[in-house]
């Protein structure tokens, strides 16, 4: 019987298969950032340990770092010891590192596909969970606690149970004004925050296929909401586009042959899946979180749901608290909830294909009297490409605040916090309680709608204006 | 870390679903660069609340937390498990954990304990009836048991996950077994993959 993508590049990547034991996988790229490593550099000491591979791993600044001033040190001093940490760990184990101010610098997920040193067929970890990003290129990548850092930065390996597959598979085509950011989360409103638990999943069809590589990024980031390990997508002709000429991609006599391999990794044509999802593209149009998990969605054009009209009890119970906790009426058109702020940016949505549908959004017009937007690249490279095609200054001139890149309000480490009751629009991955800013409420949502509702100070699809 | 055999003693029922990282343990706790700490982080916005549960003085001393389904999800952050761990609690039981979380237990001697949703709730029926209700998780059999209902049920775990739990290993001691099968597989990797030091 035939092979998936995903189960061919963890075949190409087992070490060793003890009995009773699970696969002991050899980890091609282990990304690096200050918040999930210190612990782990820590141990590797304690241990008299040193780092296998400095050469396979990377390091960058990315969940503390400010979006402003910059070039001043960080005000915040726990931030500050964490970078700082991070800066003497790399420079004592010869890890490279991209610092705050580094033209490479930027969001972990952002920076490995624009640098080209994610590619098709590699096994690619990292301690944090949208690992799942780098996916889209045919990638197995997956997130990794503190424990785990440490066991790769020792071995360059790490023991795997292996996974289920699964298949989503989005038929037919989008309709005009919808993008990846919709067609991912109409899934998990699908299949739920639990629902692709245990698996990997391969998103397929000609939907996916017609997609950017950019987009794709935006569809497997994701893929860790549904509960997924990780998410993928077969590499084609759009992704040899992308990582040609980059600076990690293969150089010039051994590009071909690694195009060759790259090829073979499709999943044969009769190779099963443990699961299948089918969903019809054509039906699907610009989505909004309404609740406290990435499942509680509705189109943009329906309602706040209400609870007691939910058949199963626990999913009922669960919207109840949500809405507490985001204020919301249940029947209330989304269209007419109002935002006080909008948060574009992120691993999700911060890339230059994001900057450029904002912008497209905003040019000509203004944001909606006090509502607070902010605009972070998701790197330095982003934002430097955003500049030199003008995205900067039509979003300024539409009132849209243009920041230096980061995670920045996606997890709220760094000073860009929602208040307590404060409503957001926001294009990063996660909804739940507090994300943002203790007791801010976040609503996910793509970024021509997060542009959108800028423009309306309430929510709202380009189409709507 | 420890081994781990028994965990018995009294549990705190948190009766909701799809309980995530980000309210076990808030952002700003993963500032810190100690390993250590953690506990006063643990749901640190939820015990604002003085209703919720951690705050009842009845399940003081509890050392093992029954959750709802769900319980895990989002992101990998590790200070979770240990702020769950230095709270005091040894054991957690759901219907279902995220991956990354249940992970992260296992590297820790947290126990997670996946249960069927039905013996879940009436176990949290229980738990919310009598606080003091004792509960004993047996890592070797496989078995959770509360004998003053005669309540008992079975919950899977790796055989090599087992091991590690009863006998305490470390995982990267584990691994370097295989050091010469690592360098083997090093010397066949194709010449053209990414190098970070070369970009
Ligand atoms: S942008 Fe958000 S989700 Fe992505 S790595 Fe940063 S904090 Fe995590």
């Amino acid at each position: 019987m035939g092979r998936t993508l995903a189960e061919k590049v963890w075949d190409n990547h087992v070490v060793a298969s003890p009995p009773g034991e699970p696969d002991l996988l050899y980890i091609d790229l282990h990304l690096v950032h200050e918040v999930t490593s210190p612990q782990a550099f820590d141990g590797l000491r304690l241990s008299g340990r040193t780092v296998r591979r400095p050469d396979l791993t990377l390091a960058t600044e990315d969940h503390n770092v400010p979006t402003s001033d910059v070039d001043l040190p960080i005000a915040d001093p726990v931030s500050r010891t964490q970078v700082e940490t991070l800066r003497r760990n790399c420079a004592e184990f010869g890890v490279p590192l991209y610092s705050m101010g580094d033209p490479r610098q930027g969001v972990v997920h952002i920076i490995g596909p624009e640098l080209g040193v994610t590619q098709p067929g590699m096994t690619i970890v990292c301690g944090d969970s949208h690992t799942s990003t780098h996916g889209a290129f045919g990638a197995l990548a997956f997130g990794i606690g503190t424990s785990e850092v440490e066991h790769v930065l020792a071995t360059q390996t790490l023991p795997q149970k292996r996974p289920d597959t699964m298949a989503v598979t989005i038929e037919g085509e989008l309709a005009p004004g919808v993008t990846p950011k919709d067609v991912i989360l109409a899934v998990i409103g699908r299949i739920g925050t639990g629902g692709g638990i245990g698996s990997i999943i391969e998103y397929r069809g000609p939907v996916i296929e017609a997609m950017s590589m950019e987009g794709r990024m935006t569809v497997c980031n994701m893929s860790i909401e549904a509960g997924a390990r990780a998410g993928l997508v077969a590499p084609d002709r759009t992704t040899f586009d992308y990582l040609a000429g980059r600076p990690g991609a293969p150089p010039g006599p051994d590009w071909d042959r690694a195009v060759e391999d790259w090829s073979a990794l499709a999943t044969d044509p009769d190779a099963r899946f443990d699961r299948e999802v089918v969903i019809n593209g054509s039906e699907i149009s610009p989505h909004v979180t309404w609740g406290t998990n990435p499942s509680q969605v509705t189109p943009i054009a329906g309602n706040v749901p209400d609870p007691d009209s939910m058949d199963d009890p626990v999913a009922a119970e669960s919207a109840r608290r949500a809405l507490e906790y985001m204020g919301l009426e249940a029947g209330t058109p989304i269209t007419e909830v109002a935002v006080d702020t909008v948060f574009i940016g992120s691993c999700t949505n911060g890339r230059i294909e994001d900057l450029r549908q904002v912008a497209a959004v905003a040019q000509g017009r203004k944001v909606a009297p006090g509502v607070r937007t902010l605009v972070v690249p998701g790197s330095a490279q982003v934002k430097a490409q955003a500049e030199a095609e003008g995205l900067d200054s039509i979003l300024r001139t539409a009132g849209f605040d243009w920041r230096e890149p980061g995670c920045s309000m996606c997890l709220a480490m760094n000073p860009d916090k929602l208040q307590p009751g404060e409503r957001c629009a926001s294009t990063s991955n996660r909804n739940f309680e507090g994300r943002q800013g203790r007791g801010g409420r976040t609503h996910l949502v793509s970024p021509a709608v997060a542009a959108a509702s800028a423009i309306a100070g309430h929510f709202a699809a380009p189409a709507d204006l | 870390m420890l081994a781990v055999r028994i965990v018995s003693g009294t549990a705190v029922p948190l009766d909701r679903s799809d309980v995530d990282t980000d309210q076990i343990i808030p952002s700003d706790w993963l500032k810190k660069v100690e390993r250590t700490g953690f506990e006063k982080g643990l749901f640190s916005e939820w015990r604002d609340d003085r209703d919720f549960v951690l705050n009842d003085e009845r399940y003081t001393g509890a050392n093992i937390l029954v959750a709802g389904p769900n319980f895990g999800t989002g992101s990998s952050r590790e200070h979770a498990v240990w702020a769950i761990q230095q709270y005091g609690f040894e054991a957690v039981i759901s219907p279902r954990f995220a991956d990354i979380f249940a992970n992260n237990c296992t590297k820790n001697g947290l126990v997670p304990v996946v249960v069927d949703p039905e013996f879940g709730r009436a176990l949290l029926d229980a738990v919310i009836a009598d606080p003091g209700l004792v509960i004993t998780i047996d890592v070797e059999r496989g078995t959770v048991e509360v004998p003053a209902l005669g309540m008992e049920t079975t919950f899977p775990m790796e055989e090599s996950t087992r091991t590690r739990f009863l006998e305490g290993l470390d995982d990267i001691a584990l691994t370097l077994r295989h050091d010469e099968a690592i360098a083997g597989y090093e010397a066949r990797r194709p010449s053209w993959l990414p190098e970070t030091s070369r970009i």
